[in-house]
């Protein structure tokens, strides 16, 4: 039997001839950076928000530029463009301030890829949700004096996130798979360590598919939390058929 | 996990800039600008390695192309009965369907990738039935195994995208389709099948251009489409940003063409009060 022998449990152990803590680890690294890289996506996503619907002529335009560009090129080029060029400006810059140049570790960076290329994406998810808000809440807000910080804090905010959870929870997930893409530029997230388990291994078939259970169980979970999340954002809503 | 959601990934003719909107003062000082650092990047990058490599990028473009259309016609092939069996199929076709859009969808396209290029592709040689048989000389190149990855992806993404078009279609057109005594296949051909692909055609143009995206991955297992022909620049004349800012500008121009002509394509399509 050709496929009992191919399957070999024990590589998967924990402990050092196994393989499986390794993967885990990577597992760790892939989630820290799509939760990173999801945060810095919304800080990004918010202010590139407002800045399209209310910023001056040429604010706008450049964050139409940012969200074509972004939307336009590849993640995979994109990630190779910024994760060298985000790197060599830096040192440029400390360089200025002489300070001699600094390794940037592949977390951060891999933080700050995914992150500008959610950006982009949140962006133009939040400028939807924003203008799906009933422009006479904002208009009643205003009227009762509130300052701009304090509508979008009391306000625009929380009456934009029903409309906003469905493509931020898609972007999320985006962001999950997305890290799969840093493997490229040599990041040891669980894509890459699983291509390494399995070549020094030649058990590419274990690998890869418990690489992919992995992945498989993180999307679920999430989708169970943003399912919760939806039910509770939306609560008060007449229920669409 | 909506479909509109991906309208706000994907690029749409929506995004596409008018003519007339150019000329107000700022845009014009923004364009002088941008046509400054055009040049620069022009006079002061090194950009000798160009001739010699435009034969090679040609072919590497149309690698790509290939790759995405071909991927793009095979999988929606594919997506039509995933999304049909999801909306009226019985429970033991339904349910290898839903599992199928769940497990595609829920894991990244490259690991897909490798499993299918290093996983079966280390798996297939072991058995001689497959190393004798005449698809042996195809299994042992590399390409269709990207090709495989992305029309199995795409088809679960738009297996999807489909089911809500066909769970979409009024049921009175349906109803009225039966009434004329319409067969189930006429009915479906004539009036499902058409309807839905109408009501998911901005959605699945959408798709398309991220299918598009999506290519240079199989760069990963050596086909050479565009993205591995400017890695190969990279390697032999070390050069680190001009020839990703090319590639950068060629996947540009290959959205902006594929969305005008997607834009052109569906304005062609008769719509009644829209």
């Amino acid at each position: 039997m050709a496929a009992d022998s191919l399957i070999n449990w024990g590589l998967l152990s924990l402990n050092a001839p196994g393989w499986g803590g390794v993967l885990l680890q990577g597992f760790f690294n892939s989630i820290q950076i799509a939760v990173g890289g999801f945060t810095l996506g919304l800080a990004l996503g918010i202010g590139g928000a407002f800045g399209k619907l209310y910023g001056g002529p040429v604010l706008r335009d450049l964050l139409e530029c940012y969200t074509t560009v972004v939307r336009a090129v590849p993640e995979l080029v994109l990630i190779l463009l910024l994760y060298y060029a985000g790197t060599d400006l830096l040192n440029q810059v400390l360089a200025l301030f002489a300070i001699g140049p600094v390794d940037i570790s592949g977390l951060m960076a891999g933080i700050f890829v995914i992150g500008v290329v959610q950006g982009a994406y949140s962006t133009e998810v939040l400028r939807g949700a924003i203008k799906a808000v009933p422009a006479g809440q904002i208009e009643a807000a205003r009227a009762y004096g509130m300052s701009p910080t304090k509508v979008l804090r009391r306000i625009t905010l929380p009456a934009m996130l029903p409309y906003a959870i469905p493509g931020l929870s898609n972007l999320w997930l985006i962001a999950t798979k997305d890290t799969a893409l840093l493997a490229v530029v040599g990041f040891s997230e669980l894509t890459l360590v699983t291509r390494q388990a399995a070549g020094t291994t030649k058990a590419y078939l274990l690998f890869f598919l418990a690489a992919g259970a992995l992945y498989l169980a993180l999307t679920l979970v999430s989708n169970v939390f943003i399912g919760m999340l939806e039910r509770h954002a939306r609560r008060g809503f007449a229920v669409q058929r | 996990m909506t479909n509109e959601t991906t309208h706000a990934v994907a690029f749409t003719p929506e995004d596409l800039p008018t003519a007339r909107s150019f000329f107000v003062p700022h845009r014009i000082v923004m364009m002088l600008v941008f046509a400054a650092f055009v040049v620069a990047v022009a006079v002061f990058m090194r950009w000798d390695w160009l001739p010699r490599y435009l034969p090679r990028l040609g072919w590497g473009i149309l690698v790509s192309l290939v790759m995405l259309f071909s991927t793009a016609i095979l999988g929606f092939l594919l997506a039509v009965p995933i999304g049909l069996v999801q909306v009226t199929g019985p429970w033991f076709l339904k349910l290898p369907a839903k599992v199928f859009c769940t497990v595609i969808r829920g894991t990244p396209l490259l690991l897909q990738l490798w499993l299918l290029y290093y996983g079966l592709g280390s798996l297939f040689p072991q058995f001689p039935a497959i190393r004798q048989s005449f698809l042996w000389p195809y299994l042992r190149e590399a390409w269709p195994y990207g090709v495989a990855a992305l029309t199995v992806s795409f088809a679960a993404y738009e297996g999807e995208v489909m089911r809500g078009a066909f769970a979409g279609v009024p049921p009175g057109e349906l109803e009225a389709a039966k009434a004329y005594g319409m067969g189930r296949w006429t009915m479906f051909r004539r009036i499902w099948l058409p309807r839905a692909i109408h009501r998911a055609l901005p959605t699945l143009n959408g798709e398309t251009v991220l299918q598009l995206k999506s290519t240079p991955l199989v760069a990963t297992v050596t086909v050479v489409d565009v993205y591995a022909v400017i890695s190969k620049v990279r390697q032999e004349t070390f050069l680190t940003y001009e020839p990703l800012l090319l590639l950068a500008l060629i996947y540009m121009c290959l959205t902006g063409i594929l969305v005008v002509a997607f834009r052109t394509f569906e304005n062609r399509i008769p719509t009644r009060g829209a």
